[in-house]
Parts: C-alpha cells; structure tokens; sequence
C-alpha cells in the first residue's frame, strides 16, 4: 500500500477494488497518523471513530461477498465542523455549540457515505466559518502543515490542512467569500466553490445563506471531480439547489482545452500582488497558452467594491441568521439570568467570539432603521454591478484566470488583531461568492521560502466542466515541469 | 461615524451584552470598517436593481416561474422526533423548553 499522504481518491478506491487493502485497515492507518501528527496541526475537532469504523466494516463486508461497491468506497474524507453528521458534536468552530450533538446529517456528507466515503472526523474552522487564517476558532488555531508558524488559511484552514497533510484523503469546506479557496491556496491543494446552487446547503450552519457554498478539497483535480460528482445535485430540501443536469466531471478532465479563451482581468493583478505570486500566476498562463489557449486581457471594473459589498451582504445574513442562537433550544444557555432577555444576551456574550460579534454589530447596524438604504441596500445594487461585470466578461471568454490570494500564507498573529487587513485576504475570492460562478485554486508554484501559490480559475455558471478541465492542464504543467 | 450611542442600540437590537473593552474595541473597529466601506457611495446606483441572490441570473426557464420545483405538494410528512428535536435543550420539562420568565411583575 502506499504512503498514505500520496493517496488520492482514485487511488483508495483502487485499492480497496483491487484488495490491496480493506476499509478498516485503511481507518485504523490514518487514525494512526492523525494521532501522531494532528496534534501539531490542530486540524480536526472531534473524530467519530464508531460511525467510520461501522462504514469501514460496511464496506469490508460488500468486498467480502464480491458485491459491486459503491462508487467511493473506502475513500477516508474529513468533514468541516459547520456541516451537520448525525449523532457526531458538530460546533461550527463555536463555544455556543460546543456540546451540539447534530439530528441530521447534511445532504453533501450523506451522499458522500452513501457512495462509500468515510467520515474520519470533523475539521476545525473559523468560528461560523468567520475568518481568514483559522485564527477565529471557538477552540484553537489550525497551523499551516508546509509552515508550522503560518496560518492554514480561513475559514476551512482544517479541511485544507488535513488534504495537505495526508491526515484524511479529501475532505469538504465551505466557501462564502473565499473560505475553500483561500486556504486550498495556503496549504497547497486542490479547492473548488461550485455555482451557487450545485450542492445542497442543507445541514451547513448558516453563514450568509445567499453566499454560502459547500466544496471538496483534494490533492488532485480529479479527486474533487469525483467528490462534486457524488454530492450535486437538487435537494429538495434546499430549495435553492438547481434542478440541472449534473455532469461525469472526472471523465472530462484530461480532455484538450485547445481554443479556450481565458480572460485575464486586469483588476485582479494591480497593486497589493505579491510579486512571486504574480510570476507564479504568470507561469500558470503561460501553460495555458501553451495548452492552444487564448489568453484575452479583460476588465472587471467593479472589482474594488467587492470587498466592501461582502461585507454589508454577508454580514447582514449573518446576523439574521446566528439570531437563532439564543441559548433556548439547544447549544450553550448561561446560568443566573433572571428574565429571558437577561438570558439571550449572557448566553450569546459568553458563547460568541470577538470576530462573530464583530459582523453581528456591523450586520444589524446595516439593517437597522434608517441605515437600511444606505448600506444594506447600497451593496445589494453594487452586488448588481458586480454580477453585470461577469456577465460582460462572460460574452468574450469561457474562463477567467487570477491569483487565488494576494500572498502567500502569512504568519499567525499577523493580521489577527486588524480586521481590514484580514478582510483584504479574501480580495480575489469574494466576488464570485456574490456573483454566485464556479471557481477553482490549483497550486501553481511556490515562493522561495518554500509556501504553497494558488492559480483560481473562474467559469460561468454550472460550468465546473471547464473549470476543472483548465485546472487539471495548470496541474499537470506544473507536476511535468517539477518532476 | 458611529457613537458609544449607536454601539449600545446595535447591541440591544443584537441582544448582545459587550463589556466595557469590547465596547471601545467595537466602536474603533466598526468605524475602520465603515470608513472603508463608504467608498461605495462613489458609484451611481440610481438606476439599478438590487440584488438578493443569485440563482435569478442563471435560470434556465423563461415563464416567470424558474423555481417552481422548488414548492412541494402541500401535504403531511414525518418531521424530527419530538425527543431529538429536544435532545440538546439546556433545559427541559421533557415536552417543552425552559426558559427564565418572560413577563416581569
């Protein structure tokens, strides 16, 4: 068998098809690792070692007899501790819901263990999935695996971290300004935002439910093809899920993307660009135009107000919807209030951290009487603009091509005490949260320190086809010219 | 810019109690934010429709009624047990939430 950091999707199930290996051995190997080299990381939450081992011995058992197996099986994922898994604590990275022990289990994990998957535990996050570095955790950072005084990236920092350290073989995040990209970036795998709509929100702990997305993390292209395949689709119990048609992802990637047009916005590689990232992205390009692609210069005029934008939408969901944690019907509830009202705020004082209360004030105050049309609203006609941008640029190219983050993984402590700052590494991501298009991190290259860069590819909406096609000739460039 | 005023009625509005420390912290931290947030007002939005989400933009059917499988049939089906929808209350008579009293005398 081998090492089990250079497993890959493909190659678990190959292996287990094959009887190189079972599901339960496959367990017990990487609870092994994840108990010698988590805790330096800090990746994982909670690990749900009876519900993995019962999906193993399922497994094991349908090899045993010869039946056919699913699709995934035996395949070990980490889960982001904002989804839902019934009978598993899942605390969205929070005091408030450091004791929840989840009713149902979220669409996108249950179609996963149906195709076989097995769910090694849940991974740490931001808090609410409220950050950029990890830093926000209810519980502790995540550190970086290629740089231990880095941060992973945020908020899915654990369910990147655990890929890049080979603690689990895939694992799924949440991206609603960037939080699967950003740290995919960080950590040097593989992260893919679907369109808006393409997989199920249903059991994801809501963040800011018009921007919130459920993607897989990978080591490869092709690992997340195959992960989107087994989770998309409608829901009829997310009644934002699109009623279209789901591609065989994986069996396109490989296929020539000559003639492509990829636009290249000019907006994405002005000031603020490491120049070791741009060079790497610049690389990345190359590879594209090698590739038959046409590289087209394009604008996305708006770009600068996306930060902005983000914050006043996303923050105003959010404080609607973290409304419900009010310490009645389940999660943290402080003792010695005398009326109800007493009650709600100790409770929401004591189990919220700074960085949630933060986007709670800054949400309810651009919802609040009088402010309404002058933030609120003001963002949601920019958000207008900004979705107008795609669309035009969409009219010339089948693929837009930037850096995923302005830098390099930076070190922990760094920005943690300047929110700005913070947001800013989210500045290439947020829109397509707003505009609601697929998009991708690939790893690129890296800095001379040895940090992991990101290339994100952008595509119009349900075209993940073309996005994991474009990534996949990034990949496969840099894997030739680095062997 | 926003005032210890404004922090003290968001706050109430967001049933948050803050401390002292926090307070400060949240009235620096919110204008930094604001501030930088203004840079909005340099677009003309006059003519343009708001957006609330996006799934309006990439809807496929054209009669009005993009999202009509998202309605259901109108009729019963079983919701969570009473008991697990119970299960992580901090405090229960066992058929209802506690709660401290609501009506002050």
């Amino acid at each position: 068998m081998t090492a089990l950091e250079t497993m890959t999707v493909e190659s678990t199930r190959t292996a287990i098809l094959e009887k190189q290996t079972t599901a339960s051995a496959l367990v017990d190997a990487f609870y092994k690792k994840i108990e010698a080299n988590d805790p330096a990381i800090g990746a994982y939450l909670t690990l749900c070692k009876d519900r993995a081992h019962r999906q193993a011995e399922r497994i094991d058992s349908l090899a045993d007899r010869g039946d056919a197996l699913p699709p995934l099986a035996g395949v070990p994922i980490a889960i982001k501790d904002v989804l839902t898994t019934k009978g598993v604590r899942t605390t969205a990275g929070s005091k408030i819901l450091d004791n929840f022990i989840a009713p149902y289990t979220a669409t996108a994990v249950a179609r996963l263990e149906d195709a076989g998957t097995i769910v090694l535990g849940k991974t740490n996050c931001d808090e609410f999935a409220m950050g950029s570095s990890n830093e926000n955790s209810g519980f502790h950072p995540v550190k970086n695996p290629r740089d231990l005084s880095r941060v992973p990236g945020g908020s899915s920092g654990g369910s990147a971290a655990v890929v890049a350290a080979g603690t689990a073989v895939a694992s799924l995040g949440s991206d609603t300004g960037g939080s699967i990209r950003q740290p995919g970036a960080f950590c040097g795998v593989v992260g893919l935002k679907p369109t808006y709509g393409r997989v199920s929100r249903y059991g994801l702990i809501a963040f800011a439910s018009s921007l919130d997305h459920v993607g897989p993390f990978g080591k490869t292209v092709n690992d997340v093809a195959l992960i989107l395949q087994h989770m998309a689709g409608r829901d009829p119990m997310d009644s934002s899920s699109a009623d279209l048609p789901i591609s065989d992802y994986a069996s396109h990637i490989g296929e020539p993307i000559t003639g492509l047009r990829i636009g290249i916005p000019k907006e994405y590689f002005g000031e603020g660009l490491d120049p070791e990232v741009r060079a790497a992205v610049e690389t990345g390009i190359q590879e594209l135009a090698k590739a038959g692609c046409e590289i087209v210069d394009i604008s996305l005029p708006h770009t600068e107000y996306a930060i902005p934008t983000y914050y006043l939408i996303a923050t105003a969901e959010a404080s609607s919807n973290l409304a419900r944690f009010d310490g009645v019907r389940y999660g943290l509830r402080e003792r010695g209030a005398k009326t109800l009202a007493e009650m709600y705020r100790k409770t929401r004082d004591a189990g919220f951290g700074t960085e949630v209360k933060r986007r709670i004030m800054l949400g309810t105050y651009a919802l609040s009487a009088g402010y309404y049309d002058a933030y609120y609203l003001k963002a949601q006609k920019v958000r207008s603009l900004l979705a107008r941008d795609f669309d035009e640029a969409f009219a010339k190219v089948d693929a837009i091509v930037t850096p995923t983050t302005p830098t390099p993984a930076f070190k922990l402590g760094e920005k943690a005490d300047d929110p700005l700052a913070m947001y800013l590494a989210d500045i290439y991501t947020v829109t397509a949260n707003l505009v609601g298009v697929p998009g991708i991190t690939v790893p690129c290259g890296k800095s001379r320190e040895g940090l992991p860069i990101g290339l994100q590819i952008l595509g119009k909406h349900f075209d993940e086809v073309t996005v994991l096609k474009t990534a996949h000739v990034v990949e496969h460039a840099l894997a030739a010219s680095t062997a | 810019m926003v005032s210890e005023k404004d922090v003290s009625y968001v706050a109430d509005l967001a049933h948050l109690e803050l401390t002292a420390e926090e307070r400060v912290r949240m009235l620096k931290d919110l204008n930094s934010i604001l501030g930088f947030i203004e840079r909005l007002n340099e677009l003309d939005t006059s003519k343009v429709e708001p957006m609330a989400q996006v799934a309006s933009r990439y809807s496929t059917k054209k009669d009005g009624d993009a999202f009509g499988y998202a309605m259901r049939a109108d009729e019963l089906r079983p919701s969570l047990p009473h008991q697990e929808a119970m299960q992580n209350a901090p405090q229960t008579d066992g058929t209802f939430f506690k709660v401290p009293k609501v009506i002050e005398r």
